[in-house]
């Protein structure tokens, strides 16, 4: 009857072991927002991508679409590539929609906004966002300013 | 002065040479690691003993350190305005470094000493000579299941550990404090990864477990069979232990983290 009780104790440890561990795959990583394996991408070219990152979110209107799937530098353009992964039921983007990085917050990270068009055609799987806003780099501005201070 | 020489040269000997019997030690442990497994009876008494009675003290401790995690994260956090990263301070903290390391120390404490405790005494009172005469190797049957049943609990009580903890962060941020749950769970979600953080905390766990064990049954099965001896073997299992675990973890933090992606 001991060796019973001992058994059922050590296995409602190793379950809650378990479970734990399944706590923090599941709710508290990535795993679970992440699946945009059967969406579609699209690319888009930017002058300067500033801090982005792969797996940023890619958002219309604030809500999260998709993710950054990949950033690679394309030399024959001389820009940065971006692939993104879109989630599958956001099928409804006009072919002239507009892509533009921007930072969440003062201190945030850096994430694309799309800006939907008036097109009549939607975006397919592959197709490249022609209309891109790069990110603002700070320094950029700063020398802007600059120079049309002493300019006046 | 010669005294002084001689006795620096016994002390560095000394050193070498418990160094090598801990080492090969270990290796007769581990070669008799595949005769426990035909009695898994012995490792589910000693998983009790180890993991189930451990169970408390990383239960509360959990949920207090993800509170403490949560007021600090909210009171730094709030200063730039960037109080919704609650959630990805607790769990990368949590994940990262306090639920390994912090559960490998409570479990030197509350596991590892018994341990020593318990083989120190058996080879006080002679139990283990007894078990050669009778044939009965005492590595196979007193060490090995000790020391496997470690190395399962340690994972097992890291990951409640940083669970319960998350949930003591998302009680005190959320609930006391007021910032919004669906940013600390979203934020969270966006910056844990499941391979780079979370099987990374576990690898941690599954090292500090095989060295808090290896320290308890070696510091155990070496003492000297008096109750000083014993005493004196149970105090280092713990100061090793914290030691070993918290170096090792600037080393394993450096391998895994180190290199920025």
């Amino acid at each position: 009857m001991m060796k019973r009780s001992l058994e059922v104790l050590v296995g409602v440890f190793v379950a809650a072991g378990l479970a734990a561990l399944l706590t923090l795959a599941m709710q508290v990583s990535n795993l679970s927002s992440l699946d945009t394996g059967s969406g579609y991408q699209v690319t888009a070219f930017f002058e300067n991508i500033g801090g982005l990152k792969a797996g940023a979110p890619v958002t219309i209107s604030g809500v999260t679409v998709g993710r950054v799937a990949s950033i690679r530098y394309n030399a024959d353009r001389y820009m940065a590539e971006i692939t993104m992964d879109i989630a599958p039921q956001h099928d409804y983007l006009p072919f002239d929609t507009s892509a533009s990085i921007y930072t969440a917050g003062l201190l945030g990270e850096q994430y694309i906004a799309l800006e939907p068009g008036g097109s009549l055609e939607n975006l397919k799987d592959g197709d490249n966002i022609e209309f891109t806003q790069s990110a603002l780099v700070l320094e950029e501005i700063i020398g802007d300013l600059m120079v049309k201070m002493t300019t006046n | 002065m010669l005294d002084t020489i001689a006795s620096l040269g016994r002390w560095g000997l000394n050193v070498f040479e418990r160094l090598g019997r801990g080492h090969i030690f270990l290796l007769r442990v581990l070669a008799s690691l595949g005769s426990v497994v035909v009695r898994p009876g012995l490792v589910v008494r000693e998983l009790y003993s180890v993991g189930v009675l451990s169970f408390l003290i990383i239960l509360v401790s959990g949920l207090f350190v993800g509170m403490v995690l949560g007021l600090q994260g909210y009171v730094t956090l709030s200063t730039f305005g960037a109080e919704n990263s609650l959630g990805v301070v607790v769990a990368l903290s949590l994940v990262r470094e306090l639920g390994p390391v912090v559960t490998a120390l409570l479990f030197a404490g509350r596991a590892g000493s018994a341990l020593t405790a318990e083989i120190g005494l058996m080879k006080a009172t002679e139990q283990l000579s007894a078990m050669e005469m009778m044939a009965v190797d005492p590595i196979r049957r007193v060490v090995a299941p000790r020391f496997l049943a470690s190395i399962i609990a340690m994972p097992l009580l890291a990951a409640i550990f940083s669970a319960i903890g998350v949930y003591g962060g998302m009680f005190v941020g959320v609930g006391l404090l007021g910032v919004d749950p669906g940013s600390y769970w979203s934020q969270m979600q966006a910056a844990v990864d499941l391979n780079a953080d979370i099987v990374n905390g576990v690898i941690k766990s599954v090292a500090f477990g095989f060295v808090a064990a290896w320290i308890a049954v070696f510091e155990g099965y070496d003492a000297v069979p008096t109750s000083e001896g014993v005493s004196r073997a149970t105090t280092r299992t713990v100061v090793h232990t914290a030691l070993a675990v918290l170096g090792l973890d600037f080393i394993l933090t450096a391998l895994m983290f180190g290199d920025p992606a």
